[in-house]
């Protein structure tokens, strides 16, 4: 899923400076699973930005709401009414969210209060990892289900690199795994180490691929 | 709306812990002061972020969060639980340039009303210097 975190407070409000009346609108989905722009905390902001407003005497009228999917014009419909209340809209979604808002409401500014960072999962309680990046040529069959792209802090598609530490750590970052380690002891649990002498070709990123388009073909 | 305009005490109290030492202290006839309103949850692990920020919406000048001793609480991680968000709220006050230390978490014993007074006397005297 997506993993995003908030955007500074001061960042945030720097960006409503001028606003009387906003919308704030989370999204029930990735954002909720990491704590980053659900329901909660959509209550959460909308009170901070009562209380630092109040403390300097600022008027700021604040409407709060929540969809299921905010990449789902289907579901953002759902919030018109409120937009047209409000003189400027806070995502508290992914980039993908934002822009779907921003598109479908365009005579209305559009703030992003969160940074989207990766494609990840959880490892424990409020703790996100980056799994994917999204480069658009899998190569997971080659390395056991681990990513040498994101995982490896050089991204290498041939590793590892020679500098790994003891232990098995990451040369750049000693508090990460080595991900050539890691495909390395996953392919030996699966009797398919001689993946390890793939030889793979450098990613072709000069081809335009941005922005990314697919056509699913209808079931 | 501002902060602190009624000088009121919000006390969210644990039924099993806070709440019994606080009718400990009336049965007692301990004084503390009278701007304290008392919440009675059945955990302090009831207690949300925004329970606490909204109380400071609503003109609160002190927020406590009164539970069972760590080990005790009757819901397991409830008192635990609470003591994280006492502090995300505290740092989320600081954000927005309010005193975090506006927002405590208390473990008490319900038995302890010499300790639910002090809690009390000791916020409303933070209040008064800030």
């Amino acid at each position: 899923m997506i993993i995003a975190e908030r955007k500074r407070f001061e960042e945030i409000r720097s960006m409503l400076a001028g606003y009387k009346k906003i919308l704030v609108v989370g999204c029930g989905t990735c954002v909720t699973i990491c704590w980053a722009g659900g329901e909660k905390e959509v209550g959460i902001l909308a009170s901070q930005l009562r209380l630092a407003s109040n403390k300097v005497g600022d008027e700021l009228t604040i409407l709060e709401a929540t969809v299921e999917r905010q990449c789902e014009r289907e579901m953002v419909e759902e919030v018109k009414d409120k937009v047209q209340q409000v003189e400027a809209i806070v995502s508290m979604a992914c980039g993908v969210g934002v822009q779907t808002m921003a598109d479908m409401f365009e005579g209305k500014p559009v703030f992003p209060a969160l940074n989207t960072t990766f494609m990840g999962m959880p490892e424990g309680e409020g703790v996100w990892t980056e799994k994917c990046g999204g480069c658009g040529d899998c190569m997971l069959y080659w390395t056991g289900g681990i990513c040498p792209v994101v995982r490896c802090a050089k991204g290498l598609l041939n590793g590892p690199c020679g500098g790994t530490r003891r232990g098995g750590k990451c040369e750049i970052d000693p508090e990460k795994d080595c991900a050539w380690v890691l495909i390395y002891r996953r392919l030996e649990k699966q009797g398919r180490l001689d993946l390890m002498r793939k030889y793979y070709e450098p990613k072709n990123y000069r081809a335009v691929k941005r922005p990314g388009k697919v056509q699913a073909m209808q079931a | 709306m501002s902060v602190g305009r009624d000088n009121r005490i919000i006390a969210f109290c644990c039924e099993k812990s806070a709440y019994l030492a606080a009718d400990r202290a009336g049965r007692m006839r301990l004084c503390y002061p009278d701007n304290v309103r008392i919440i009675r949850v059945p955990c302090a692990g009831r207690v949300g972020t925004l329970h606490i920020l909204r109380a400071f919406e609503e003109g609160a000048a002190g927020v406590l969060v009164m539970g069972c001793q760590e080990g005790a609480c009757q819901h397991l991680t409830g008192n635990l639980r609470a003591r994280d968000r006492v502090r995300y709220a505290a740092a989320l006050l600081r954000e927005v340039g309010m005193d975090g230390e506006r927002v405590k978490m208390v473990n008490l014993a319900p038995d302890t009303a010499e300790k639910f007074v002090r809690a009390v006397k000791d916020m409303a005297e933070e209040i008064k210097e800030r």
